[in-house]
């Protein structure tokens, strides 16, 4: 075991290698707008980002409209979640290609993919690749993802829809491709692991998931225009940022533990911070794709995300991603494998709560009426409170106490009996470790669905009895 | 003839008289709304004595219905506006905020609050309309916050109402007795119209007397009392007739019914008390141009009454303090003030019951050309004493149903400051003509 100071001053090697493809580090930016030039490619690279996908270029530029972004802010904080409907490069393939060369001439240990979208022809996408590749281009990735405008042309998500389809043109492509193929899959599909397999059956090398997700951001209660708007219409548009992680973990999740796809995984969707990437990397990705951070903060948050990583695996004691990459994965099975007779509950830090109810009224209306909530008079609380003090102020000549009004402070207490553990009180309560769920040891043996169902079949257990409090 | 104080520019007084609180911008506004954390039982609104339901109006700044904000507070508190003002948050709403414990900072609410009336000002919105007539009617006397939201909430259910009002402008004290750089008389009188719009027959320097109260309960179904008190407690003490000698309420008052070039001021000004008119006194008589202003106590720091906010306010606005001082003798010169003789006191015991002890031979002279006495104000007592049967306390207030503001006497209902354990504040006084509102229309149907 390393002491404490040994420790700390461990070498963290944030190196990766992503299907042969080497790279500083395993944050990279998401083919999207940040991803569109040479310029901003150097800029990212210049602020420690370890690879990038160059936004997903064609034969011929597309036309864009304006205005293309919209955007949901939840309770003062701005762009909880974004869309655009943005199309793919709206530059010539000649400047993009030159572009490409310069950058892979001068940051050769940098992992630099470049995202492809053209008409499904077999000559088509042959040419692209052959040019893509001629560029200097480390790796390729198949836009099989996008889910506005490209789509309705037969292309991006009209591909990424239709298992055949993806197999086919994976297959086209592989036929010429020197480089690592990653297939881009869309979210916009039932299980995406009829896309993931079509994918590996097709010849892939690897897989990024997920793409953007069919949305529309809202409508403006004055013009009663969608958003975002242009010229009074709008159309769906891909939805990323933070609100997108869980349906991306768990669609990294599906891929990742699949018996039949067993690819590597470039982990997108949601990723603003190093806590975010490490749950993509612990759940199988092996590198993670940014945008939306980006666009909301400009390629600087790279390095908090290098640093908040490092001292994360500082403190796990590992020294290299590939240590963690997929450790989750194992962990997300079917519910019918959970363990029926694991039994937390809640549990409230008296001297940490503030008196804001909100557990309560949470637990009362919405989940299962087990907080208790009693009115203690306030000289009683002050009296019992370890903290009396920093609870009351004295203006002129009156004492007045936070949390109280009308004489008395809300105590609230859990009822251990009847808690079920949902978590929710927990979740809702805006004081640090004041609700935690604690394990009770109920001396009973783990039991899964299915071991349920077979004792009650075999008459060895009785039946589990429904909630009796509610 | 005593030297007065070199008058500042009527632009520098307006800049001295600026409202303290300024308005939240509309961005600082949906900041701070974002930090409720809409509490359940919110200790918010039990700490305000009209129980608005903060948390609700919060939210609805929000999410953008400031209308709707607007309306959750004035239901509760049809002085909303002013309160949010003029209300000591730090003790009321803010100090139970439970932000105070999470973050050491509770939400502004009193700002918030401004805002979200501010919009509805601004939109010139009538949220409240006069009831079907009920042919009943209730005569008011008194037209401060308590008897105008005595006035308004009648007026709701339908019920006639007739308010009679010595002086010239009606708001009571949240028209003039409150320092003008904390609300601006426009403002208040602003609010009053919003409730006037109700079709009250307001008559205004229009004194009545404890003996015409027969007659009006003759006429009348019901009548509410909300006379408020009187003049500040004589000091009795030598030199009180002096020229230059002033009442605190007149004195405040004047900033909002002089022009502001016009209103007297000293040089050299000494205030006599502890409690929160002093203090707005004192902050008054700073701005409008006085070179020095003391507050003379006979009580010390810990002991003097005014609110924390407000004490601190005068020291920042560079108000002296002689702690443990008490007044004997204004001294003149040809019938003007020209000091205040004090002599020094100790205090005997613990808190507000200690003692106040004269120290021997400790006499000394604060020099000043003003003196402002600030020492509470008294109860209306000739008024009151001429109704036969009303029922007083020892402080000679009037005793009513805390549940229905009735008083000893059939159909005479009384809120506001001259009813017993009324409360100091606007929105106390609002809770009171509510309560008395509230009362005389069960009475009434």
């Amino acid at each position: 075991m390393n002491d404490r100071s040994q420790h700390d001053a461990q070498a963290i090697d944030l190196s990766i290698e992503f299907c042969g493809v080497k790279a500083p580090n395993p944050f990279w930016l998401a083919s999207a707008p940040p991803t569109n030039s040479e310029y901003q490619i150097r800029r990212a690279f210049e602020a420690g980002w370890g690879g990038a996908v160059w936004k997903t270029i064609n034969q011929e530029p597309i036309v864009n409209v304006s205005s293309r972004y919209g955007a949901i802010d939840y309770d003062g904080r701005k762009i909880v979640g974004l869309n655009n409907i943005e199309l793919i490069t709206d530059r010539t393939l000649e400047v993009n290609l030159r572009e490409i060369a310069n950058v892979k001439r001068d940051f050769p240990g940098h992992a630099l993919f470049v995202s492809l979208m053209v008409e499904s022809k077999r000559e088509v996408w042959h040419d692209i690749v052959k040019q893509t590749e001629d560029a200097g281009a480390d790796g390729l990735e198949l836009n099989f993802g996008c889910p506005h405008g490209m789509s309705e042309r037969g292309m991006g998500a009209a591909v990424g829809q239709v298992p055949e389809y993806t197999q086919m043109i994976v297959e086209w492509v592989k036929e010429v491709a020197r480089t690592p193929v990653i297939v881009k899959l869309t979210p916009n599909i039932t299980d995406v692991r009829a896309t993931g397999r079509a994918a590996k059956q097709g010849g892939a090398d690897a897989i990024s998931l997920i793409n953007t997700i069919n949305s529309v951001m809202g409508v403006d209660l004055d013009t009663l225009c969608p958003k975002p708007e242009v010229g009074g219409l709008g159309s769906h548009g891909g939805y990323c940022g933070p609100a997108v992680k869980p349906i991306a973990l768990h669609m990294v999740s599906q891929i990742a533990s699949d018996p039949e796809i067993r690819l590597p995984i470039s982990g997108i969707g949601g990723i603003q911070t190093w806590q975010d990437a490490t749950e993509h990397m612990l759940l199988g990705a092996g590198s993670v794709q940014v945008c939306t951070a980006v666009m909301h903060y400009g390629f600087r948050i790279v390095e908090e995300m290098i640093s908040g990583m490092s001292n994360w695996m500082r403190k796990q004691g590992y020294h290299s991603p590939a240590e963690f990459v997929g450790a989750s994965t194992d962990r997300i099975r079917t519910w019918n494998e959970l363990d029926l007779n694991h039994k937390v509950v809640a549990e409230i830090d008296e001297d940490k709560c503030i008196n804001c109810g909100l557990c309560y009224i949470a637990c009362e209306d919405g989940c299962h009426q087990s907080i208790n909530i009693e009115q203690v008079p306030e000289k009683e609380f002050l009296k019992a409170h370890k903290d009396g003090v920093d609870r009351t102020f004295l203006s002129g000549t009156q004492r007045y106490v936070h949390g109280a009004g009308e004489g008395y402070v809300n105590r609230f207490t859990i009822n251990q009996e009847t808690c079920v553990g949902c978590n929710m009180c927990s979740l809702i309560c805006p004081v640090a470790d004041c609700i935690t769920m604690i394990q009770i040891d109920n001396g009973k043996a783990p039991m899964n669905y299915q071991q349920y169902q077979e004792g009650l079949a075999a008459g060895t257990i009785s039946k589990i009895e429904p909630p009796q409090h509610a | 003839m005593a030297k007065t104080a070199t008058k500042p520019s009527l632009k520098k007084l307006k800049q001295n008289f600026a409202e303290v609180h300024p308005p939240l911008a509309s961005d600082e506004a949906r900041a701070e709304a974002a930090r409720c954390l809409y509490c359940f039982d919110a200790p918010c609104i039990r700490a305000c004595p009209t129980h608005i339901d903060i948390p609700s109006f919060i939210r609805k700044i929000s999410h953008d219905d400031l209308l709707g904000s607007a309306k959750t507070i004035l239901d509760a508190n049809i002085f909303g506006g002013s309160c949010a003002r003029v209300c000591p948050t730090d003790v009321l709403c803010e100090g139970a905020c439970v932000d105070n414990t999470l973050l050491k900072d509770p939400v502004q609410i009193g700002r918030l609050q401004r805002f979200a009336c501010d919009a509805a000002e601004a939109a010139e919105v009538q949220f409240y309309h006069p009831g079907q007539s009920t042919g009943r009617s209730v005569a008011i006397i008194g037209a401060g916050p308590a008897g105008l939201t005595c006035a308004h909430d009648l007026r709701k259910a339908g019920h006639r109402v007739t308010m009679l009002e010595a002086r010239s402008v009606a708001g009571g004290l949240n028209t003039v007795g409150i320092a003008a750089y904390k609300m601006p008389t426009e403002y208040a009188l602003s609010e009053v119209d919003r409730i006037l719009r109700m079709e009250i027959d307001l008559r205004l320097k229009h004194p009545v007397g404890g003996s015409a109260l027969a007659g009006l309960l003759e006429e009348h179904d019901a009548v509410f009392l909300a006379i408020g008190l009187g003049q500040t407690a004589p000091l009795g003490i030598p030199g009180e007739n002096l020229k230059g000698v002033h009442e605190s309420l007149e004195f405040i008052s004047q900033t909002h019914t002089v022009a502001l070039t016009k209103c007297p001021i000293g040089r050299q000004v000494v205030v006599i008390g502890g409690g929160n008119t002093a203090i707005d006194a004192a902050n008054a008589a700073i701005r409008l141009g006085a070179e020095s202003v003391t507050i003379a106590y006979r009580r010390d720091e810990a002991s003097m009454p005014a609110f924390t906010h407000e004490y601190e306010l005068a020291l920042d606005s560079g108000v002296r303090f002689e702690w443990l001082s008490k007044p004997k003798r204004i001294i003149g010169k040809a019938g003007e003030v020209s000091g205040l003789r004090c002599i020094r006191t100790r205090l005997d015991g613990k808190g507000r019951k200690a003692k106040v002890v004269a120290v021997g031979k400790s006499d000394f002279t604060i020099p000043c050309d003003m003196v402002i006495k600030a020492l509470g104000q008294e109860v209306l007592h000739d008024f009151l004493s001429a109704i036969p049967k009303l029922k007083l306390d020892k402080k000679g207030r009037v005793v009513v149903d805390p549940e229905t503001g009735a008083t000893s006497i059939p159909k005479l209902f009384a809120g506001g400051d001259c009813q017993k354990d009324a409360g100091e504040e606007v929105v106390n006084a609002v809770q009171t003509g509510k309560i008395g509102a509230a009362g005389i229309n069960k009475m009434l149907t």
